[in-house]
C-alpha cells in the first residue's frame, strides 16, 4: 500500500491524457519504427515494381530486408512472407484463399468459438458458399480440448484455424501440440498470430504452422499492414483475394507501401531483440495490476487462463458494475469494455460468453492491456481509479445491494427486455 | 461514444442515490430491466397521503445512460402526484439527456421503472391500477 | 550507385506530399484504435472522417459513400466482387487490377486510345444480363482520358452500373462522381502524394448494396473490415486537400509534359506519341523512338540518372509489351514505348535534364545503331 499512497495525490485532473492500456485493440508506433519507416516516404519514395531505375531497387531493397526480419521472428523463410494490409486480410486470405483453392478436394474447415470476428465471418461466408466449418467449443479456461479437434478432423477437412493468443482474453492455445495433430492428419494449420507475434516465441517449423497472419499495429509498427506467412514446404497454395500486378507472387496485388514493410519489419526486429526483457516486465506489471485490484476488492474474477496468456493481457469481471457504467467511471484510463455494447444489440462478448460466464458477468469486465510505455507509476495510479469507480459504482449498483442482503440474483425471475 | 453533458453530470453526481424500506406503506418500489441486458434499475417512492410523491431513491446497475436516466426521474417525480409522475414519458428523458439511438432503451426503461414503482404502491395500498398502462 | 537525379515515372508512385507527411506524422502520433470508444479512440476517429470528407469532396461525392481500402487494386478488386453481377465489361486498357479481377468481355480501344463507344453498345445490347462495365478515367501508360460521361450513358441506357478505376485521374482531372453518374470510383494515394497502402472505393451514394471482399469487424459500415489505416488515411485526406488548394498545377504540367514531348521530338524527329492527338491527364507523356527498344532506352536514361518506366510498374519487371499499346495498334513499336509522368514535385530543371539525357542517349544510339544494342553496359 505504501507505494500506492505515493500516487494517491494524483487527481485525475493533473492527467494531460487519460493513461493507455489498450493494447491490445492497437499500440503507439514505436519511434524507432517510426524513424525506420521515415525516409521512404519522401526520398527513398519508389515503388518496389518498378524494375528499371533506382528509385524501385532501393524500395524493393528494403522491402525484402523487412520481409526477412518478419520471417526470423517466427522462425519462417522470407519468400514465405506476404504482405497484406493488415490481420484481417490475412485472416480473410488464409481462410477463404486455401479453401477456395483446395475446394474440388476438401470443404471442411475446423475453427475456435473464440476466434477473431474476422475468422468467424470468413468461415459463415464460407458455409454460405457450401463449405462445412466447425467451431469448436473451448473450456473455462478460454483453451481448447485437443482431444475435441483432433475427434473433429474427417478426411473433408482441409484446414484447422486456431488462433495464438485471444485478442480478448489473451489466453495462449497449445500451438505446438495442435501443429502435431493437424500434421499427423495431413490437415493444413492457419493461426492467427495478431496477439502473440512479438509477443511470445513462436516457430512455425516447431509448432508445424502452415498459415499464419501477422498484424504490424499490435506490435508498436504502423497501421495498415499485416502479412500472411505460407508454408512453402510442403507447400500451400491459395486463391488470391485481391489480383492484379501481380506482386507478392500472386498471392496479393497491389503496390507494396514500402514504409509499411519497412515499419512492419524493424517492429519485428525490435520485439524479437527485446521479446524476453519485455514478457518479463509486462507480466510482472500485469500481476501487480491484478493483485492491487484483487487485494482491495472483493468479487473480482480473472477471465481466461491465469498463466497461459499474454504477459500483457488482463480481463476482469467485476462482478455487479456494469461494464460500460464502468468505463465510463474509469475515465482515466482508456481500457475497454469486454461487451460490446457499442452496437444496439447489446450483446456481451461471445468469447467471454463461450468460456461459460453468465451474461451478467460478461457485461461487468473489463479487458485491459499492458505494454511497452506503460510504467509501473501508471499501473498504481490504475488500481487506484479502478477501485474507486467500482466502489462507486457498487454502491450505486441494486445487485450490489441484494448481494450484500444474501440475496441470489439468479433466484429473482428477471422481466428482460 | 461520446455522452452529453448531462448525462455527465448525472452520471458523476448522481441524485437520490439509496434506498427507503421496502416494507413501509408509503413505498413504492420498482425494479426493472435484467442483469444479463446489462440494465437494472431500482426506483423507489415515497408517497404521502395526499397521494404525492415526496421523496424517490434509485440504484441502477448500468451505462451511464442507464444510470443518468434513473437519477434525472427521481428529480422529475418529487412533488408529482402519482396520475402526473406515470405521464413521464421516455422520449422526454431521452430528449432532456440528449441521448443517441442505441441508448434510448434506457429511458424506456427509466419510464417503465416509474410505472413498476407506483404500480408497486398501489398494490400494497390497495388502489385500482388503472395508471399502470 | 547513387540515386537517380531525376524522377519522371509519377504514375509508378510520387513521394510524399509535405502536407501528407506532416498529417501521418501528427496520426502516428494518435495512439488510438478508430473503433475504441474512449477518447483516444474517439479522437482517431475525428481524423479518419475528416479525411473521408476530404475525398468525398474531391470527387463529388458524399462521405459516406467513401469506403477506405488499402489502395487502388483493392478498391477496383472490392467493386468488381461487391457489386455481384456475372457479367462483367472492361476497355481492353484497363489496369490488370480490373482485367485480373474477374473474367470479362473486352471493350476495343481506337488508335487513340478511347474506347470504342459503338462496340460497347453493341456489347450490352447483346445480352439482358445485368453487366458492369469498367471503364477507367485515364489510362496509366498513356494518359489518354476516356469518355466516361459517354459510357455512364450507354451503360444506362442497358441497365449496366459503371465502375471507374481513376486512380491515375483523381487529382489531375476535375471528377464529379455525381455529375457523371458514376456509380463505383477507385482511387489510390500514393499517386496523388499520399502515402502508398490506402485508397478509397466511392460508391455513388451510401446506400449501395456491396458485399465486402474482406470480412470481420464492422469498419467502413461492413463494406472493408480491418483496423482503419489511420495515419495512412490522414495522409490521404492531406493530399486530397492539397491537390484541390493546388490551382494551376494541372496548367503547370501540361506546359512541361507538351515542353518535354516537342524538345523529345526536336532530337528524335520521328518520334511517336502514344494518345497525343487525345485528351489526356496533363501528367502523362508515352514515347517511342522507332527501332530503339524500350529497354535499351531505359537503360541508357538510368545510367544517365533519370528514372522513367516501360508502361505499368507493376508490369515492368517482365517487360512484355504493353497491352494498352497493343490494343491501340501500335504493333511492334509497342515494345519501343517509354512512359514519362511527371508530379508534384516536377521542376522545369528536371525536364531539361531529361531532354538532355534523352538527346545524349538516342544520338548515341543513332550514330552507332547496331553497336550500341551489343554494348556491354546496354546489353540485356
Amino acid at each position: 500500500m505504501s507505494d500506492m499512497t505515493a500516487v494517491q495525490g494524483t487527481k485525475s485532473n493533473g492527467l494531460a491524457q487519460p493513461i493507455y492500456l489498450d493494447y491490445q485493440a492497437t499500440t503507439p508506433c514505436d519511434p524507432r519504427v517510426v524513424e525506420a519507416m521515415l525516409p521512404y516516404f519522401t526520398e527513398r519514395f519508389g515503388n518496389p515494381a518498378s524494375r528499371n531505375h533506382y528509385y524501385g531497387w532501393e524500395a524493393e531493397e528494403a522491402v525484402e530486408k523487412a520481409r526477412e526480419e518478419i520471417a526470423t521472428i517466427i522462425g519462417a523463410d522470407a519468400k514465405e512472407i506476404v504482405f497484406t494490409s493488415g490481420a484481417t486480410e490475412s485472416n480473410n486470405l488464409a481462410l477463404k484463399g486455401v479453401a477456395y483453392f483446395y475446394r474440388e478436394k476438401k470443404n471442411h474447415i475446423i475453427t475456435v468459438v473464440t476466434e477473431h470476428k474476422c475468422v468467424l465471418d470468413s468461415c459463415r461466408h464460407l458455409e454460405q458458399d457450401g463449405f462445412r466449418v466447425t467451431y469448436l467449443p473451448v473450456q473455462k479456461n478460454g483453451l481448447i480440448r485437443l482431444e475435441e479437434l483432433e475427434a473433429a478432423i474427417t478426411d473433408q477437412t482441409v484446414m484447422v484455424s486456431v488462433m495464438a493468443a485471444n485478442n480478448e482474453i489473451g489466453v495462449i492455445q497449445p500451438l505446438a501440440e495442435i501443429g502435431a495433430i493437424c500434421r499427423k492428419h495431413g490437415v493444413f494449420f492457419h493461426t492467427d498470430g495478431a496477439q502473440a507475434v512479438g509477443k511470445i516465441p513462436l516457430d512455425v517449423n516447431a509448432m508445424n504452422i502452415d498459415l499464419m497472419s501477422i498484424s504490424a499495429h499490435k506490435i508498436y509498427g504502423p497501421k495498415g499492414i499485416g502479412a500472411l506467412y505460407v508454408r512453402r514446404r510442403p507447400r500451400v497454395r491459395l486463391q488470391a483475394l485481391i489480383n492484379g500486378g501481380g506482386q507478392e507472387r500472386g498471392m496479393r496485388s497491389g503496390t507494396l507501401a514500402t514504409p509499411l514493410c519497412v515499419g512492419l519489419g524493424e517492429a519485428c526486429r525490435i520485439a524479437q531483440a527485446e521479446m524476453d526483457e519485455e514478457a518479463k516486465r509486462l507480466t510482472a506489471l500485469r500481476d501487480r495490476l491484478l493483485k492491487g485490484v484483487s487485494d482491495r476488492l472483493p468479487e473480482v474474477y480473472l477471465n481466461g487462463d491465469a498463466k497461459l496468456r499474454l504477459p500483457g493481457n488482463l480481463n476482469i469481471s467485476f462482478a455487479f458494475v456494469e461494464g460500460e457504467g464502468l468505463m465510463m467511471g474509469v475515465k482515466d484510463i482508456a481500457v475497454s469494455s469486454g461487451s460490446a455494447c457499442t452496437s444496439a444489440s447489446l450483446e456481451p462478448s461471445y468469447v467471454l460468453r463461450a468460456l461459460g460466464l453468465d451474461a451478467e458477468m460478461a457485461h461487468t469486465s473489463l479487458r485491459i492491456g499492458i505494454g511497452r510505455f506503460t510504467t509501473e507509476q501508471e499501473i498504481d495510479y490504475a488500481i487506484n481509479h479502478i477501485v474507486e469507480a467500482v466502489s462507486r459504482l457498487r454502491e450505486l449498483s441494486p445487485l450490489w445491494e441484494m448481494h450484500l442482503e444474501g440475496i441470489d440474483i439468479k433466484s429473482i425471475k428477471w422481466a428482460g427486455h | 461514444m461520446s455522452y452529453s453533458e448531462k448525462v455527465i453530470d448525472h452520471y458523476e453526481h448522481p441524485r437520490n442515490v439509496g434506498a427507503f424500506k421496502k416494507d413501509d406503506d408509503g413505498v413504492g418500489t420498482g425494479l426493472v430491466g435484467a442483469p444479463a441486458c446489462g440494465d437494472v434499475m431500482k426506483l423507489q417512492i415515497k408517497v404521502s397521503a395526499e397521494g404525492v410523491i415526496e421523496d424517490a431513491k434509485f440504484k441502477t446497475f448500468g451505462c451511464g445512460s442507464a444510470i443518468a436516466s434513473s437519477s434525472l426521474v427521481t428529480e422529475w417525480v418529487k412533488g408529482k402526484t402519482l396520475d402526473e409522475a406515470a405521464k413521464i414519458k421516455n422520449t422526454d428523458i431521452a430528449h432532456h439527456l440528449a441521448l443517441p439511438p442505441v441508448k434510448i432503451h434506457c429511458s424506456v426503461l427509466a419510464e417503465d421503472a416509474i410505472k413498476a414503482a407506483i404500480a408497486d404502491y398501489k398494490k400494497k395500498n390497495g388502489l385500482d391500477e388503472t395508471s399502470a398502462a | 550507385m547513387a540515386a537517380a537525379a531525376v524522377y519522371l515515372d509519377y504514375n509508378a508512385t510520387a513521394p510524399v506530399r509535405p502536407a501528407a507527411r506532416g498529417a501521418m506524422l501528427r496520426a502516428m502520433a494518435h495512439p488510438g484504435n478508430p473503433s475504441s470508444i474512449h477518447g483516444f479512440g474517439r479522437a482517431a476517429r475525428r481524423l479518419v472522417e475528416d479525411a473521408r470528407e476530404a475525398v468525398a469532396c474531391l470527387v463529388g461525392a458524399s462521405p459516406e459513400a467513401v469506403v477506405f481500402t488499402s489502395g487502388g487494386t483493392e478498391a477496383n478488386a472490392l467493386a468488381l466482387a461487391g457489386w455481384g453481377r456475372r457479367r462483367l465489361l472492361w476497355s481492353a486498357i484497363e489496369h490488370p487490377s480490373v482485367l485480373k479481377a474477374a473474367p470479362g468481355e473486352s471493350i476495343p480501344v481506337g488508335p487513340d486510345g478511347r474506347v470504342d463507344l459503338s462496340a460497347l453498345e453493341e456489347l450490352l445490347a447483346a445480352s439482358r444480363e445485368p453487366a458492369v462495365v469498367a471503364v477507367m478515367a485515364a489510362n496509366n501508360e498513356t494518359g489518354v482520358l476516356q469518355p466516361v460521361a459517354d459510357v455512364v450513358r450507354i451503360a444506362k441506357a442497358h441497365g449496366a452500373v459503371v465502375h471507374c478505376d481513376a486512380v491515375q485521374a483523381v487529382g489531375r482531372v476535375d471528377i464529379d462522381m455525381a455529375a457523371l453518374g458514376i456509380d463505383s470510383l477507385a482511387l489510390s494515394a500514393h499517386k496523388l502524394g499520399g502515402p502508398t497502402g490506402v485508397g478509397a472505393l466511392v460508391l455513388a451514394n451510401s446506400d449501395v448494396d456491396l458485399a465486402p471482399l474482406l470480412r470481420g469487424g464492422g469498419q467502413e459500415r461492413n463494406r472493408r473490415a480491418g483496423t482503419e489505416n489511420l495515419p495512412g488515411i490522414a495522409g490521404l485526406g492531406a493530399a486530397a486537400r492539397a491537390v484541390q488548394d493546388d490551382v494551376g498545377e494541372m496548367e503547370r504540367l501540361a506546359i512541361l509534359r507538351d515542353r518535354l514531348e516537342q524538345g523529345a521530338r526536336q532530337r528524335v524527329p520521328s518520334l511517336v506519341v502514344f494518345g497525343g492527338q487525345s485528351p489526356r491527364v496533363s501528367n502523362t507523356a508515352c514515347l517511342a523512338m522507332p527501332g530503339v527498344t524500350a529497354q535499351t532506352l531505359l537503360m541508357g536514361l538510368d545510367l544517365a540518372g533519370v528514372a522513367v518506366s516501360a508502361g505499368s510498374a507493376c508490369s515492368s519487371g517482365k517487360l512484355a509489351p504493353s497491352h494498352v499499346l497493343i490494343a491501340m495498334g501500335a504493333g511492334p513499336l509497342a515494345a519501343s514505348a517509354i512512359r514519362v509522368s511527371l508530379g508534384w514535385a516536377s521542376r522545369d530543371d528536371d525536364v531539361e535534364r531529361f531532354l538532355d539525357a534523352f538527346g545524349a542517349v538516342t544520338g548515341r544510339l543513332a550514330a552507332g545503331r547496331g553497336t550500341a544494342e551489343r554494348h556491354p553496359a546496354l546489353a540485356g
